[in-house]
């Protein structure tokens, strides 16, 4: 054996390990595991700090004389409630309206090959790469002229249309692998071309639609920089703008602020685990299918 | 609660539902149109697909194609706070704007190029990080042992944390006193660190929070690939004798490249557009923190020099552009070559079984 032969079985060698090997291996991933969750960790200890002792340099995951006494000043005190409820019909409005328009436009590319076909998929991709502050400068601009700032209308347009791109992407590869036969048989049997889509195509795609959905729900949630341009009154924030100006009253409101932000991460948490597989085939799908 | 009465829900509904109506209303329009003027008209062959498509096309028109040729028009302007309404547009102020992008400070202290050598930097360590560590634990965790999906949630934490959460709350534990690495570091008796007056520190502490949100991601993906590997490589690579790291070269990396190539594209992007992490990390507003995407956002909304921002964002995006046709053109990526490949990958999976 070479003297590579620790480097060759530490990296590709499943079965036979010695003990002693899948022991680093064990301490290793704790170790990446520990630090991968100790700053959530950390935000939750946070949250459960009892009022007089917020500012601490305890390092104790319950510290003492925890209470979730947090939790209830920011739903009752604070206009927590109100920035959720902002996000959430927001973009459950705008994902909505995103998987129907990409829905049909995917289908659009997956069947025919029009004149620009290609090069409209190719625009596509292109535009998920410019930079999102390089479009808030004419945003702004053009959303001042019209009326826009401090209103939903301008958020709900922009919302529902920056995800259609990848949505498209996601959903064309996936009607890709449905066979033409498929419809061809229900349009022999008298179906119309949008009658065999929305009778075949669509149901069998649910998962695929779900993925899209998903993906437009979490981006339109997490959305910070267009919402912190166009909504400046005090009960338009969405929780990301609200969070943000609870962080900046650190000093006084590190409980709070904690307390929100797990208010807020465990119902997202819970969703990407849940849909991880899928989410996750998703991407490679998208990215390695042409 | 007090805040969220039954009247704020009924106006933000009512908004809605209105807008709702005038966009529903506007596709049935547009629809009819079409099928009057290419259908019927035309008698065109691919009328049906043009209609599917006309939507999401007008959609993202009005959002990306619009505004980006506005930009364009705006970078002709010398419009401010004080000249919003009523801007010059010429060719002298395009000029003009051009050249405050490289010859004046970007924002007040800092010239184009250390922000964009910055940025370069930033990408880089990011992107180094996130690939190296991610392929890393991805090796790792490719191996059928206990606990493995116990280990794979916990690595995915900083994944699902929405950024915005995960970002605030690593810019509150950057604080001097009670934040936890420098609670960490006194412990262990070093001195606390500046993380957020200090320039370097700052850019520091930007960096242990991105590449602490981004290799999750990275893992995931490459792990994918590596599960579709088949093992008969390694297995014939054993019996030529091949070493550990002669096998990650010259089989793992080769093999993974089509997974790894368009993941790196998308890293670098990400990367040099991540507006959260920067800034919300750099809470002082250290101009010595800046990347391109954050200066970009300071001059326009900060110092509302909207036509020299709107050339900035020009010059940003012409760099960006550059650097992912650069990229494309060195490692041989193309949508349809990866296509060919994973198809010829699928046949012989199935000429196999």
């Amino acid at each position: 054996m070479s003297k590579k032969s620790f480097i060759y079985r530490f990296f590709h060698r499943s079965v036979g390990d010695s003990p002693a090997k899948r022991t680093v291996i064990h301490v290793v991933l704790i170790v990446a595991c520990v630090i991968s969750i100790y700053p959530a960790l950390r935000v939750f200890s946070v949250s459960i700090r009892p009022g007089n002792r917020v500012l601490s340099t305890d390092l104790a995951l319950i510290p003492r004389g925890a209470t979730f006494e947090a939790y209830l000043t920011v739903v009752r005190d604070k206009d927590f409630l109100l920035w959720v409820w902002n996000s959430f019909f927001i973009t459950i409005t705008t994902s909505a309206i995103g998987v129907i328009i990409a829905s049909t436009s995917a289908y659009g590319f997956s069947r025919w090959n029009f004149p620009g076909r290609n090069a409209g998929l190719i625009a596509l991709l292109a535009t998920q790469m410019i930079p999102a502050p390089m479009l808030m400068i004419p945003l702004y601009i053009i959303a001042a002229r019209l009326g826009l700032i401090n209103t939903w209308r301008g958020l709900v347009i922009a919302y529902s249309v920056s995800s259609i791109p990848f949505s498209i992407w996601i959903l064309k590869g996936y009607y890709d692998t449905i066979p033409l036969e498929l419809e061809q048989s229900a349009m022999i049997d008298g179906a119309s071309r949008m009658g065999a889509f929305y009778r075949i195509i669509l149901p069998l795609s649910a998962p695929s639609l779900a993925i899209a959905f998903l993906f437009n729900f979490t981006s339109a949630w997490n959305e910070f920089l267009l919402a912190r341009i166009m909504l400046q009154k005090k009960e338009m924030l969405t929780w990301t703008l609200g969070l943000r100006q609870m962080q900046g009253q650190f000093q006084t409101q590190w409980a709070e602020f904690s307390a929100a932000a797990i208010m807020i991460s465990i119902p997202v948490m819970a969703l990407f685990f849940y849909s991880s597989k899928w989410l996750i085939s998703g991407l490679t799908l998208g990215s390695v299918k042409e | 609660m007090k805040s969220l009465t039954p009247e704020v829900m009924a106006t933000s509904l009512g908004q809605v539902g209105g807008i709702l109506a005038v966009i529903a209303v506007a596709v049935v329009v547009l629809e009819f149109l079409l099928f009057i003027l290419l259908k019927k008209a035309l008698h065109y062959r691919y009328a049906i697909p043009f209609m599917l498509i006309a939507p999401g096309v007008i959609g993202l028109v009005l959002l990306n194609v619009y505004p980006i040729a506005y930009e364009v028009g705006l970078a002709f302007s010398n419009m401010n706070l004080l000249r919003f309404r009523n801007p010059t547009y010429s060719l002298g102020i395009v000029w003009d704007n051009l050249k405050s992008v490289f010859a004046a400070p970007v924002l007040k202290q800092q010239y184009f190029f250390p922000v964009f050598l910055r940025t370069a930097l930033w990408t880089g360590i990011q992107v180094s990080f996130h690939v190296g560590l991610g392929l890393f634990l991805a090796i790792l965790l490719n191996r059928p042992m206990k606990l493995r999906g116990l280990y794979r949630t916990l690595l995915v934490v900083p994944w699902a944390l929405p950024q915005v959460v995960a970002s605030l709350a690593w810019r509150g534990e950057f604080n001097f006193e009670y934040g936890f690495p420098n609670v960490m570091l006194t412990r262990l008796g070093l001195h606390a660190v500046q993380w957020k007056s200090n320039p370097f520190w700052n850019f520091v502490a930007m960096n242990i929070t991105n590449i602490w949100l981004g290799i999750p991601f990275m893992a995931v993906i490459l792990l994918g690939g590596l599960q579709s590997l088949s093992k008969s490589y390694f297995e014939a690579a054993d019996m030529d004798g091949a070493g550990g790291w002669t096998k990650l070269r010259s089989i793992t990396l080769p093999l993974i490249k089509p997974i790894l190539a368009p993941a790196v594209v998308l890293g670098v992007i990400w990367t040099f557009n991540n507006f959260n992490v920067p800034f919300f990390i750099n809470e002082n507003n250290l101009e010595t923190s800046d990347i391109l995407v954050t200066a970009l956002f300071r001059a326009a909304f900060d110092f509302n020099r909207y036509g020299f921002s709107a050339m900035f964002a020009l010059v940003i995006f012409l760099i960006l552009l550059g650097i992912t046709i650069l990229y494309m053109r060195i490692i041989s990526f193309s949508p349809s070559a990866l296509a060919s490949r994973k198809a010829k990958e699928t046949l012989t999976v199935g000429e196999k079984a």
